[in-house]
């Protein structure tokens, strides 16, 4: 075919080629490599929001901006020690729950129902495609302290929390409820913070957007794990039931290692997408209880946007960029690696 | 062709002898079925309370927030959001960016994409490998260096700094090209040798053809510019300017309100969730068929 075309039309392909891209090139390099290198200059500046931090209106500081998140002692180091801590709690308790809820709706759905599965499916997707703000606001009523879900427990006998008012670790009062208590003094062991209260847990305000989140994204994974369960080769399951495999044994040495690469997938988004928690925060707390629901994405907002300190918000951006890169190296290693068949 | 083979020999084989995962048992489908209908209710409930609530009044929506028939039912709620409220002009503020967006994405997508599928030219391989670079970079992340270039352009403030940021996505882009790559030469290469140009190609043959992958964008990009917070916070501050997202966050926030007014705030979250509600039924089937293009951002 390449022969046939001729120089000409090589010429107008060129042409063509590059005019059918302009558009998209200019907008995706104007609003996203042109600010992500100019955050990044502003990371090392000490630009406090007052003229064009291009032009001379801000001083270059180093590694400043970082070193006061990582290694200091102050409220800065300490906030973004809340941060770390409250999202690194997030991600431990959503990514798992999220990605046993999807494959368990998808094998359910995929299995067990002939009539209906398009009902189950779309019921299952919905809360996916709702707006985040709207979900939020829907969640806020759910669980203040009159709430359905207080009144669901009371129904129980079970006397629920004021959830999102809430600031105390789940670990704490579970130490709390065996009779551990908080020791009286300790120092900061990490960014700022103790180790009681490193280990003190999610609080029960962060607990309601773990809930949040696993409702919300269950449905998108679960789409994934129903198109690789439909890809999968019957004949090996078959088999396995020939041979008298139990369904537990088919499920954890047939499918679940057949849908290795699809977990892959479904652990990395999950990653990416609980380390960028933002929406729920700034729609529904804004981080209290406490500074327990504050989050890094949503630091580098408040501090950019509401402190002025433009330099240590974006410091605190690409930390958190670093982070989920980082998790999607290690991801690809852990999960990806042993892709192919034995 | 072997894939559909081995799909109707699968499924002949399932409804023959069932062979699969716990189904031997009629009490284990029934088990099954059971746990479907308790967690299908469980995902549906929240919105069928907020539409019950939002019929409320606000003491009855304290006193009996379980009940998802109203004693009393009142459209009071709606009617304070839309006569007494900016509400209305966050939803047109929605509609105009949410249009224009999609509108972009359609064209600027499919053209990006096509162009890196179809056409040769000096630099393809350069834009592919960035545009997968500029995929990986999270959303969130980009909050504070968006502010910085819209600030620059002086656009800070604008419809402009609403839109244009979103006019064109990495992930549609790629959609697009994945699509162009998989479908066959053969009526594109009969109108170049006829002697139609590129553009005439793009535009005569190539789009009307594409209309599938197109539907997949448009959905995305409409429910993905609907449902954007965190770009419209960073690119304006004027009350003008609030879209129904920041809108109703800020709402509530608390900045029009006093007390908990939950009947208030439920009918703002089901009025902004009606259109994508709508977007969801009519492409129910391709939504939760298109499983790589479903996933939200």
């Amino acid at each position: 075919m390449a022969q046939r075309t001729g120089r000409r039309s090589v010429t107008r392909q060129g042409v063509a080629g590059w005019v059918f891209l302009t558009p998209a090139v200019v907008i995706l390099g104007l609003f996203l490599v042109v600010p992500i290198a100019m955050a990044f200059w502003v990371s090392i500046s000490d630009w406090r929001g007052i003229g064009n931090p291009m032009t001379g209106s801000a001083q270059f500081v180093g590694a400043t901006n970082y070193t006061e998140l990582l290694g200091g002692d102050g409220l800065a180091t300490k906030d973004f020690g809340r941060a770390m801590r409250n999202n690194v709690y997030y991600v431990l308790a959503v990514v798992p729950l999220q990605t046993i809820l999807a494959l368990t709706l998808a094998v359910l759905v995929h299995r067990r129902v002939d009539a209906g599965r398009g009902f189950f499916r779309s019921a299952f997707y919905f809360p996916s495609v709702t707006s985040s703000v709207a979900i939020t606001v829907v969640f806020l009523f759910l669980f203040s302290a009159t709430g359905a879900t207080n009144r669901l427990l009371a129904v129980l006998g079970v006397e629920g929390p004021n959830w999102f008012a809430d600031p105390r670790g789940v670990v704490h009062l579970f130490l709390g409820a065996i009779g551990v208590r908080a020791p009286y003094e300790s120092g900061p062991l990490l960014l700022g913070l103790s180790w009681w209260n490193w280990i003190s847990g999610p609080s029960v305000a962060m607990c309601v957007f773990i809930v949040l989140a696993v409702f919300t994204t269950s449905g998108t994974f679960m789409l994934l794990f129903l198109a690789a369960l439909q890809h999968l080769p019957g004949e090996v399951e078959e088999a396995a039931v020939v041979d008298g495999a139990t369904p537990w044994q088919r499920l954890r040495r047939i499918t679940v290692p057949m849908l290795r690469p699809t977990l892959f997938t479904v652990i990395t988004l999950g990653l990416i997408g609980t380390w960028q928690m933002f929406d729920q925060v700034y729609t529904g707390t804004g981080g209290t209880p406490g500074k327990t629901t504050l989050t890094p994405a949503y630091l580098s907002y408040q501090v950019s946007f509401e402190q002025q300190e433009w330099g240590r918000g974006a410091a605190i951006a690409f930390l958190l960029f670093a982070i989920i890169v980082a998790c999607t190296l290690v991801g690809r290693r852990l999960l990806g690696e042993r892709e192919d068949p034995r | 062709m072997t894939g559909a083979v081995a799909t109707a020999r699968r499924s002949a084989v399932r409804r023959d002898r069932g062979p699969a995962w716990l189904r031997r048992s009629r009490s284990g489908t029934a088990v099954a079925l059971t746990v479907l209908v308790i967690l299908a209710v469980a995902y549906l409930y929240p919105f069928a309370i907020s539409l019950a609530t939002s019929l409320k009044s606000d003491a009855e929506a304290a006193t009996d927030p379980l009940s998802l028939i109203p004693a009393t039912p009142s459209t009071a709620a709606y009617t304070e959001l839309l006569r007494n409220s900016d509400f209305p002009l966050w939803v047109r503020n929605s509609v105009i960016v949410t249009l224009a967006v999609t509108t972009g994405r359609v064209l600027f997508d499919s053209m990006a994409g096509y162009a890196l599928a179809r056409l040769r030219f000096p630099g393809r391989s350069l834009v592919f490998a960035a545009l997968v670079a500029i995929m990986a970079v999270p959303g969130v992340v980009l909050l504070i260096p968006r502010f910085l270039v819209i600030n620059s352009l002086g656009i800070y403030n604008s419809f402009a700094a609403l839109i244009l940021p979103l006019l064109a996505d990495a992930a549609g882009i790629f959609i697009m090209r994945n699509f162009f790559m998989s479908v066959p030469l053969g009526v594109e290469e009969a109108a170049r040798i006829d002697g139609a140009g590129p553009f005439r190609v793009f535009w005569s043959v190539v789009l009307p053809m594409a209309r599938p992958a197109l539907i997949t964008i448009v959905v995305l990009s409409f429910q993905g510019s609907w449902n954007e917070l965190s770009h419209f916070i960073v690119a304006s501050d004027r009350p003008e300017l609030q879209t129904l997202t920041k809108g109703v966050a800020q709402l509530t926030a608390g900045a029009l309100s006093q007390g908990t007014q939950y009947p208030l705030k439920l009918a703002a979250a089901v009025i902004m969730s009606i259109p994508v509600a709508v977007l969801f039924i009519v492409f129910q089937r391709r939504i939760t068929s298109t499983q790589d293009g479903a996933i939200k951002g």
